[in-house]
């Protein structure tokens, strides 16, 4: 197959991560530090969500990996490929045969089913670091839930914007307990965390740091009474498939402000156009 | 309503050497409800001194101090706090005030003091200043921008806002014209009349004469001297 | 006479009878060390509802420690902090969870840190430090909590259009009101202060003293006032405790401590001073 061990990282590491998910997993929403190895790509690149998918893949899984939606941008193709050449796997684009599935910044739009595994790649894993940049000082608040801050973050925005203008990485409280940040998702994506099926792993691979939502588990995006949460998304129907429900881009076609919107998950995008078609 | 028993006061000056003043030895008096006392002799002689260690200012060596049932001379702070603000008043020759602060508040604050209303205390204040000729202008100005003679009178107003059971008065006439002079007699004897025990230092003798039911003199009360 | 008379409802016996429960915190032989040194030693004290104490010493004589082991910032080697909690009676606030401690931090107690950046969130505006504590108490409506900021800011004499300034757009003494505002929204009981008007200059300072003084009154406030200026104290203080090389060497009425020191010390402290 290949000189490398399958997917790349040792056994021993491979157990090491395991049991970090396994207490992530036991502990919703809590973030488990593990010793984060270097991988053969930079920080920013996935490194944590690729330790996640190594430690997570057996042969027989299928694999995909989307980068903003899609299967075909550098980050995720890079991906792909480097577990195609460690593990051998076989990969796919499409979300209905994938077995597991790693994502930068998307939630794809086919609903995910008891059989799959979504794992997040996470830049900044605690939700108050811009608030409050003690990181001793974050833990005793997870500790505690003395949640007070997290709010402060929300009103400021009303206060600047008058609504909530945090748009993405939009925090959330897990199973009624720990404050979680749900990695860059826009926040239309926030309410498919909820009760969902496939089990979600979170891997910030710099900042050493992995959390988890069991399948099922209850996911609450934080608001005001008199400021609910809403997900958002461009008001416009995909250019390409037609679809008025999916997230769309934003996309530049020339010099002239000409653009159009598409669906961010291609493949949803593409099943449909066939489908259309 | 106010009682002194035999009593004394000395001060030792621990940065001269460890000096011990003894000031006073076997002071005793009584004041009743209604009666107004003045404390008398020389400068220098105790009056001062005797006026502070009622008020709990000064420190009671021996004997006892007792002001409405409260011992001053072995109370905790919080019941001299609290006899202050409920018992008994004081008219100091000095005005202590935050700066900043208007007039009409200073003299309002014994009755904010005491839960009574803002709008209320300060009606009363106002009734009170109007009386000690402090021009309505002035009201909303810190008292600290004052002459001394006006600074005199918004102590007096703030000392007289609250019917006091107990009043110890220093000076309360002096440098003042003969219209506010009157007028503060009157606030005397009306408080006086109400039952009110005053105790005071009086160099006016004219005020003395009209205003006190008894003299003590405290020279007696100077160490050495035989009471 | 007549105005004189009309004062009779509120003569002392009825001023007293309100029911006078036990102090509201009680202080039991508190001591630190730093290793050989003292911080602290055998400090021991009762406050009463409504009353504000003052700590005198010149730096390092202890005051600040002791300040620390009261609000539960440091924990001290022997001794009890007892407070009158309002869900629980009296706790001893050394022995309880770390959760307990917070709880009442942010509730019960407030903080007044010397320079205000300690105590504010500089990033964030003056509604969302003010509103930070109703939230961390469970407020979700942004509406309430932003009337209540803005009710708080008037009270400490701030501008509410500026409710949206971040606390670095404000003044040295603006920034200290903030932070008392920002203490005193959850109405708690019991504050500290550790010179709350340090480093302001003197009109400052005066209208600070006298912003503390009315709120202490209007919501029966007790302080633990921590300074080295005898003037504070003299205004805004009911008593005193001396402290020099970790202990408290005299206690007591505040006008009486300034007027009639006891101790060597505190005379020469009061001696020193230019006018108080």
């Amino acid at each position: 197959m290949s000189d490398y061990n399958f997917a790349y990282l040792d056994e021993d590491t491979k157990r090491m991560i395991r049991r970090a998910i396994l207490k992530g997993i036991a502990v919703p929403g809590y973030q488990v530090p593990f010793a984060s190895r270097e991988m053969p790509m930079p920080y920013g690149w996935g490194t944590g969500g690729v330790q996640i998918t190594a430690a997570t893949l057996v042969p027989q899984d299928v694999l995909k990996v989307i980068d903003q939606g899609a299967d075909d941008t550098t980050n995720a193709v890079s991906i792909r490929k480097f577990f195609q050449k460690t593990a051998g796997v076989e990969v796919t684009e499409r979300t209905t045969e994938a077995t597991v599935i790693q994502t930068r910044h998307r939630i794809p739009e086919t609903p995910l089913t008891g059989d799959q595994i979504l794992v997040y790649q996470v830049p900044i894993p605690e939700p108050m670091r811009f608030l409050e940049p003690r990181e001793t000082e974050t833990r005793r608040i997870h500790a505690l839930a003395d949640y007070g801050l997290m709010q402060v973050r929300l009103y400021e925005d009303i206060a600047r914007h008058g609504e909530i203008a945090t748009s993405y990485a939009y925090p959330v409280e897990v199973a009624g307990r720990y404050v979680m940040d749900p990695s860059p998702i826009p926040k239309f994506d926030n309410p498919k965390l909820d009760d969902c099926p496939a089990i979600q792993l979170f891997g910030a691979g710099r900042e050493q740091r992995i959390y988890a939502l069991p399948p099922h588990t209850g996911v609450r995006s934080l608001d005001f009474d008199d400021h609910p949460f809403t997900a958002s998304k461009a008001d416009h129907a995909c250019a390409i498939c037609g679809s008025g429900t999916s997230y769309l881009d934003e996309v530049i076609t020339d010099d002239d402000g000409g653009r159009m919107f598409v669906c961010s998950d291609t493949d949803y995008c593409a099943r449909r156009a066939e489908g259309v078609q | 309503m106010i009682i002194a028993e035999n009593v004394a006061k000395e001060f030792t000056l621990h940065n001269q050497g460890g000096t011990v003043l003894r000031v006073m030895e076997g002071a005793s008096l009584k004041v009743a409800p209604g009666e107004c006392v003045a404390l008398t002799g020389a400068s220098g002689a105790g009056k001062s001194t005797l006026m502070r260690m009622i008020w709990g200012n000064y420190r009671t060596d021996a004997g006892h101090i007792r002001v409405a049932g409260t011992e001053v001379s072995s109370a905790e702070p919080r019941q001299i706090i609290a006899l202050r603000r409920t018992t008994l008043g004081y008219v100091s020759q000095f005005l202590r005030v935050l700066p900043r602060v208007p007039t009409l508040r200073v003299v309002a604050e014994p009755l904010l003091a005491l839960g009574t209303p803002e709008a209320e205390a300060e009606a009363r204040a106002a009734e009170l200043l109007s009386r000690l000729r402090i021009g309505e202008s002035l009201w909303g100005l810190s008292p600290t921008t004052f002459s001394g003679g006006e600074q005199q009178r918004v102590n007096i107003a703030r000392g007289f806002v609250h019917p006091y059971p107990a009043l110890l008065l220093d000076e309360p006439t002096a440098s003042l014209d003969a219209a506010n002079r009157e007028t503060v007699m009157c606030l005397i004897e009306e408080a006086k009349a109400r039952g009110g025990a005053i105790l005071g230092i009086f160099h006016d003798e004219g005020a003395r004469a009209r205003l006190c039911d008894r003299l003590v003199d405290v020279t007696g009360f100077r160490p050495g001297v035989a009471a | 006479m007549a105005m004189l008379d009309a004062t009779v409802g509120h003569m002392p016996g009825m001023v007293e009878t309100a029911p006078a429960p036990g102090p509201l915190l009680s202080v039991r032989d508190v001591g630190k060390r730093y290793g050989a040194r003292i911080g602290c030693a055998d400090v021991s004290f009762d406050l009463w509802p409504g009353e504000v104490l003052g700590i005198v010493g010149e730096s390092g004589s202890g005051k600040s420690t002791l300040l620390g082991c009261l609000s539960g910032q440091l924990v001290p080697d022997t001794g009890e902090v007892v407070f009158d909690s309002r869900d629980r009676g009296p706790v001893d606030t050394l022995r309880m969870s770390e959760r307990e401690r917070r709880h009442l931090g942010r509730t019960d107690w407030a903080f007044v840190h010397q320079n205000p950046r300690d105590g504010l969130r500089l990033g964030v505006s003056a509604g969302g430090n003010v509103g930070e504590r109703l939230m961390a108490n469970g407020a979700r409506h942004y509406g309430n909590i932003r009337a209540t900021a803005q009710d708080w800011l008037a009270r400490v004499e701030i501008d509410p259009g500026r409710i949206d300034d971040r606390p670095r757009q404000f003044s040295g003494g603006m920034q200290q009101r903030l932070q008392i505002a920002r203490n005193l929204v959850s109405g708690p009981r019991l504050a500290f202060m550790d010179e709350p008007t340090g480093g302001l200059d003197v009109s400052v300072q005066a209208r600070l003293l006298d912003l503390l003084r009315g709120l202490v009154r209007d919501i029966c406030l007790s302080v633990v006032l921590v300074t080295h200026d005898l003037a504070v104290v003299r205004l805004l203080a009911d008593r005193l405790m001396v402290m020099k090389g970790g202990h408290v060497i005299e206690s007591g009425l505040t006008d009486q401590v300034l007027d009639d020191p006891q101790h060597a010390y505190t005379q020469l402290l009061v001696s020193s001073v230019l006018q108080v």
